[in-house]
């Protein structure tokens, strides 16, 4: 499978603060990773510089084998065809649940129809009407996926999707991002519960001090979780 | 004071109303996304109607045509596209450069734009006011309202305001296209994640709210005589307007504007001496109550 998205010695900052020092990473189409570690660790920061949302960055960033380093966070939107789902959720709380799902534009082909997004999300076509603010946070979590599988994005960034939220939407979630790899889509998933993150993925990055201290394949996971653990605890 | 004078001074408020809905909903558009606070819009609203008075009364002999004027009509398009290009260069060019400095910067930077503008037309034009021939015949003459005989012309201008007050208000608030400007007040970096030119969209956010002024300048020019100082005078009080209204609310300019003119009006009425204190006297009443404004989010 071609190589869709390929990080090299990716350096970020924010002001001052140098927050990743030289993070490696490639997937291939199709592929689903984790990146895995503590909060503060740069795993966030890595999904942002990818997006050119941080003050500086240095490296190489390929998507789709073009170098998007120096480009506009618009452009690389688009010529990476990147569906972003932020760890804060990012739904607009001045737009109905309809204006938030059509808000991002078209990126290519073979995005979901707003019919099959709602036959999905049942929750989410009762409350169509309803403003950002008045969802749950559940809901918000699920518009924010959905938002993203309207626009035919090849690649998702997903920060988080499970945190805070109750057993049975994460496994909701967990569906939905099987749904997703079965149709072909590559995810990049910031988790901190590798009991959600396991079965779901590839390859498991581990990022401490903002870089890579360990990539472990799918089939590896288990004997190395000891390990893994030991990365992830405080 | 009977009821047909009551009526009387509600037109005659609402014809001051309008021009301070049509400046603070421009002022309330670009504040919400750019945060910058647009001191320069009095000017730009000046600039509209110099670009009314140049292009009627001027531009014809400049150009060795006597006869040749443009339009009222003409104008009511030709200023705000020019004048709103003008203020998509300023932003692209200047303002740009200082989002990520305070806010006080761009705040520095449009009162000085302010200040050039007036300064270069006082020194071509009579600071006490040039009249402005061009009103069209079929908008000359009075109509009778049943309570007073009001000027065809302000009549005109308050109807053809209040529709692009609310034609505005409709996009931004219920169009996909508002959708995005919405989302963009909110969140302009998400917005931009996702594949969406923000920065263009700012530039044409501004051209936009600086072509209202214009707009407005271009309706004023008929009524008001043209003078380099007319949207300095007015802008101040157009400030007030927009403090007491609140910050970034569409419909909160809209309606304080057309209420404070109302208000104005009235004052005239019952009391003359105060309709031009009357605004900052409720700014300040506003400002106690209610520090975030009448429409305005309490952060």
């Amino acid at each position: 499978m071609p190589e869709l998205l390929a990080i090299e010695n990716l350096h970020a900052w924010y002001g001052e603060s140098h927050i990743l020092h030289g993070i490696e990473l490639s997937v291939a189409e199709g592929e689903v990773i984790t990146l895995l570690g503590r909060n503060g660790a740069g795993r966030t920061t890595t999904l942002k510089a990818i997006l050119g949302m941080v003050d500086k960055r240095t490296g190489s960033i390929r998507l789709n084998g073009r170098e998007v380093i120096k480009e506009p966070t618009h452009k690389i939107a688009r010529i990476g065809m990147l569906g972003y789902c932020p760890e804060e959720r990012g739904i607009f709380s001045r737009l109905t649940v309809d204006e938030n799902l059509a808000l991002p534009p078209t990126l290519g082909d073979g995005g979901m129809s707003r019919d099959e997004i709602y036959s999905m999300f049942p929750n989410l076509a009762e409350r169509r009407r309803s403003t950002g603010t008045q969802l749950s946070g559940g809901e918000q979590q699920m518009l924010a996926m959905a938002r993203v599988l309207r626009t035919g994005a090849r690649i998702l960034l997903l920060d988080e999707i499970t945190e805070g939220l109750a057993p049975v939407i994460v496994q909701t979630l967990g569906q939905t991002i099987r749904q997703m790899r079965e149709r072909g889509l590559t995810i990049v998933l910031v988790e901190q519960n590798f009991h959600f993150a396991a079965p779901l993925a590839d390859r498991h990055y581990i990022i401490e001090h903002g870089a890579v201290a360990e990539v472990v394949a799918a089939h590896e996971a288990e004997e190395k979780r000891e390990r893994i653990n030991a990365f992830l605890s405080v | 004071m009977s009821l047909n004078a009551i009526l009387a001074q509600t037109m005659l408020g609402l014809s001051q109303g309008v021009f301070y809905a049509m400046l603070s909903l421009g002022l309330a558009i670009i504040f919400g996304l750019l945060n910058v606070i647009n001191f320069a819009h009095g000017a730009l609203y000046m600039l509209g109607a110099f670009v009314a008075l140049i292009g009627y009364s001027y531009l014809g002999p400049w150009l060795g045509q006597p006869d040749w004027h443009m339009g009222f009509w003409t104008a009511l398009v030709v200023s705000p596209l020019l004048v709103g290009g003008l203020g998509m260069l300023i932003e692209r060019f200047l303002l740009r450069r200082l989002y990520d400095f305070d806010h006080i910067y761009g705040l520095l930077l449009t009162f000085g734009i302010a200040l050039i503008l007036q300064g270069l037309f006082a020194n071509y034009f009579n600071i006490s006011g040039t009249p402005y021939p061009g009103q069209p015949e079929s908008l000359s003459g009075i109509v009778n309202l049943g309570f007073m005989y009001f000027p065809k012309y302000r009549l005109f201008a308050i109807l053809f305001s209040i529709v692009v007050c609310f034609a505005t208000w409709f996009v931004i608030e219920r169009t996909s296209l508002g959708a995005v400007l919405r989302a963009g007040v909110e969140n302009p970096k998400l917005v931009e994640a996702f594949g969406i030119n923000v920065p263009r969209m700012v530039t044409l956010t501004f051209g936009f709210g600086v072509a209202l002024a214009a707009l407005a300048g271009v309706l004023a020019a008929p009524i008001y005589s043209v003078s380099p100082l007319m949207g300095a005078d007015l802008i101040i009080t157009v400030f007030a307007v927009v403090v007491i209204g609140g910050m970034g609310s569409i419909l909160g300019a809209i309606v304080t504007g057309l209420m404070l003119g109302l208000v104005q009006g009235l004052t005239q009425a019952v009391y003359p001496p105060a309709a031009n204190t009357v605004i900052f006297f409720i700014m300040v009443v506003v400002l106690l109550i209610r520090p975030a404004g009448l429409f305005g989010k309490v952060v």
